[in-house]
């Protein structure tokens, strides 16, 4: 063989096998956490081991849509994670447990699905006891009816509900052992030693409830509101956000359809006066720390803080009462 | 006509009959080939980050249909990384010949299949799937590794370039407007390749034989006969081989080749195939209509059955249907007016006017997919940059390119350009189309019309 045909194939060869081997090696150095839409199997991997203390360097990337990338109970804004890009992020975490991640962003009808764990471990492993929810220690069937018997006939305001009250002594009803465990109707009721008209009394109960919380808190229940919750619930808390429709099947899809149907609810209306001025904070604070089981609504205990839904129960009785700023 | 031979300059000539340059293209090419399979099975499944898809989809079908084929014809099969494995492997060299060839089959290409219908075959399957093709890395690895083992299996079982010639699925259309192309391998002086002795140029040269030593024509094609590029791939060996220095790369009018057109069914279908396929993709990929984009995308569905139905039909029997009946107005008012005349119209009916009249439609279509093809290749040129940083949508950022944003450019430009093309293209056209009724005594105007309305569905799809 030539000279010349010797070196020409092993140029070949070199080219070849260097146009393969050198991009499998960096690939397979690489560690990216791939986010896909739930149906298309969600995070890979879904399950990560950090310690104690030790910094944890994740590298992102989408292989579909933008997702958004947090983790649960740490009160951290979502980085975004775009398609066939790479989101550096580090964490470090200072108690050992097991923490959800979860999908910030609304990629499709199943985003909330897309959730996985951190398992963070460390020289204290012993995960300190959490305290029973307050729905619990009340013993609160969360799944009952809890439709109010009686509804204002005009949204009740705060500001006519402030006007009423000098003179009245209603200070019981402004602290947060009262107004947790009562819903609105509840305290509608309470409220009837006092020379009131019915109107009046919603009207105080608006500015109860006003009083009971904070600017900063409806603030930031809003903008959880909208982060997580609008999604389904929509943007007025009418139950009918972008996904709402489609968490029916529709009834030409066949498949056991109607069984399906059966069993999904569509998602709560919170302007419905019915619905949520029956319903206590307590109440509402375990339909979102335990999910609608089975009706498509999350669990959201292992993300959110308590203070955060705390915060959110309180934007969401905004839908019922006028409240002034 | 006027013809300026480029390999009258000794440079260009060496360069051309030098086989080192052209290896060092064919490495590069076939480097890039493999990388483009790797990162389409291992890369990011997001198309607009993955090198497979930014490179092969965008910038190889940039370069392809708006310099390539336009100006240098069949100049892409010249440096095509496909044929290469298979083509060595039968030769067992990279270089020169051989005394001792390697035993492979060597069987000539059955006689039924010497045409391009193969070709229009593989063209229109990958037309079908092109919403998914286009738009999945992996399904694009899948195929460009499929041509290259075709090509490796083809050339172990016949002679040649069996693939290129006769089942490559862009190799087709290349071949079809690379005779509106400037460019062309012709012989310089017909007389001495008539009495060359042994014909080189076809059956090759060894070492020991001559001092031209070079391969026969990979392309199966004898340059003595050469009068159209469609089947020269500009390979250069028979600048090689010829004993005579009776080849030339010549530089000439566009559209030199369609004076005299071919009057095969399978190349004038061809030309019906890209008409309607850059028409269909026109309105697929850039038209408004979610329906329509979704019935291409899912593939096996009923509308995806219904949208291949169209497709074919389109192709197959409204856009030829219609172009027939053009040519039977074309020739009623002729009959009459020829009946005084000693040559009439019988040397132009059938099929072979079908067939020789489509060829007037190779301009207009060449100048469809060049409209068509700025359009998503100025959108998305941005990724190129992108995909050039981090090929595998790894977190890469290897020229600083990585973060480029995405942005169409020089948008103000592509209604201009396009409008350029699509009219530039129809006045092309029916330039080819008058001088083909001239010769075959018959009125143009219905090809004409029919180029127009093309043309005004075009602009319609496009703008």
């Amino acid at each position: 063989m030539k000279r010349s045909e010797l070196v020409s194939r092993i140029l070949i060869t070199v080219a070849v096998i260097g146009a393969v081997g050198a991009p499998l090696f960096f690939w397979s150095q690489s560690s990216l956490m791939h986010a896909r839409v739930a149906e298309s199997g969600g995070w890979n991997p879904n399950i990560i081991r950090a310690d104690v203390g030790a910094p944890l360097h994740l590298r992102l990337t989408s292989d579909d849509v933008v997702h958004g990338f947090a983790v649960g109970q740490m009160n951290m804004d979502g980085v975004d994670v775009l398609p066939g890009k790479v989101t550096d992020l580090t964490l470090t975490f200072d108690k050992p447990g097991t923490y959800t991640f979860y999908c910030t962003r609304w990629c499709g009808l199943n985003h909330w699905r897309m959730r996985g764990t951190i398992e963070v471990g460390g020289s204290n492993t012993d995960a300190e006891p959490a305290p029973a929810p307050l729905y619990v220690s009340l013993g609160l069937d969360i799944d009952a009816p809890h439709e109010a018997p009686a509804i204002p006939s005009q949204m009740p305001s705060a500001f006519r509900g402030e006007s009423l009250i000098r003179g009245l002594a209603i200070s019981q009803f402004i602290n947060s052992d009262f107004y947790r465990v009562h819903s609105p109707y509840e305290t509608f009721e309470n409220l009837d030693q006092y020379p009131l008209g019915e109107s009046q009394r919603w009207d105080v109960v608006a500015y109860i409830w006003q009083s009971n919380t904070t600017l900063e808190s409806l603030a930031n229940g809003k903008k959880l509101y909208a982060q997580n919750c609008a999604a389904c619930h929509g943007e007025n808390g009418a139950g009918n956000g972008v996904f709402a429709d489609d968490l029916l099947p529709s009834p030409n899809s066949g498949g056991g359809g109607d069984e399906v149907r059966s069993m999904i609810q569509t998602p709560a209306n919170f302007t419905d006066p019915k619905r949520i001025l029956g319903a206590s904070p307590a109440l509402l604070q375990g339909k979102i720390l335990r999910g609608g089981m089975g009706t498509g609504m999350p669990m959201w205990g292992s993300i959110f803080t308590e203070g955060q839904i705390w915060d959110l129960i309180a934007f969401i009785y905004s839908f019922q009462f006028e409240y002034q700023n | 006509m006027n013809r300026i031979e480029l390999t009258r300059n000794l440079f260009i000539k060496s360069a051309l009959k030098n086989r080192h340059p052209q290896l060092a293209v064919f490495i590069v090419m076939l480097a890039g080939y493999v990388f483009a399979i790797l990162a389409g099975l291992i890369g990011t499944p997001v198309g607009s980050h993955n090198f497979s898809i930014v490179f092969v989809w965008i910038a190889w079908w940039a370069i392809l249909i708006l310099v390539a084929v336009p100006f240098f014809g069949r100049g892409w099969c010249a440096v095509c990384p496909i044929p290469l494995p298979g083509e060595w492997l039968q030769r067992g060299a990279v270089l020169h010949p051989l005394d001792k060839k390697p035993k492979w089959l060597n069987l000539r290409w059955p006689r039924a299949l010497r045409n391009i219908w193969l070709q229009n075959i593989a063209f229109l399957l990958l037309a079908l799937f092109s919403s998914v093709l286009l738009t999945t890395p992996t399904i694009t690895a899948i195929v460009l590794a499929a041509m290259l083992f075709t090509a490796i299996g083809l050339s172990m079982v016949f002679e040649r370039r069996a693939f290129c010639r006769y089942l490559c699925p862009v190799g087709g259309f290349i071949g079809l407007y690379s005779q509106t192309a400037p460019l062309e391998l012709r012989i310089k002086d017909k007389q001495t390749c008539v009495t060359c002795d042994g014909k080189p140029c076809y059956n090759g040269a060894s070492t020991s034989l001559s001092a031209n030593s070079g391969y026969g024509c990979p392309w199966d094609v004898f340059p003595g006969g050469l009068t159209r590029n469609t089947y020269c791939g500009l390979c250069m060996e028979c600048l090689r081989t010829c004993p005579h220095d009776n080849i030339a790369v010549n530089l000439r009018p566009f559209s030199a080749d369609l004076a005299k057109p071919s009057a095969r069914l399978d190349e004038a279908f061809k030309a019906f195939i890209m008409l309607g396929s850059a028409m269909i993709y026109a309105g697929v990929l850039l038209g408004p209509w979610g329906a329509l984009k979704d019935a291409a995308f899912y593939v096996g569905t009923s509308a995806w059955i219904i949208y291949a139905a169209v497709f074919l039909g389109i192709i197959f029997i409204i856009l030829p249907g219609l172009f027939s009946l053009a040519l039977f107005l074309a020739h009623r008012p002729s009959l009459k007016a020829c009946l005084g005349r000693s040559r009439g119209v019988g040397r132009g009916t059938g099929l072979r006017t079908f067939a020789m009249f489509s060829a007037s439609l190779i301009p207009l279509g060449l100048m469809f997919w060049v409209a068509f093809s700025l359009s998503f290749v100025l959108t998305n040129a941005a990724y190129i940059l992108v995909s050039l940083s981090d090929p595998l949508g790894l977190g890469w950022n290897l020229f600083g390119t990585a973060d480029v944003a995405w942005r169409p450019i020089f948008t103000s430009l592509l209604a201009p350009a396009q409008t350029l093309a699509l009219v530039g293209g129809l006045i092309w056209s029916a330039r080819m189309a008058q001088k083909a009724a001239d010769e075959s005594k018959i009125s143009a105007i219905p090809v004409m019309a029919y180029c127009f309305a093309a043309t005004v569905v075009m602009l319609w799809l496009l703008l």
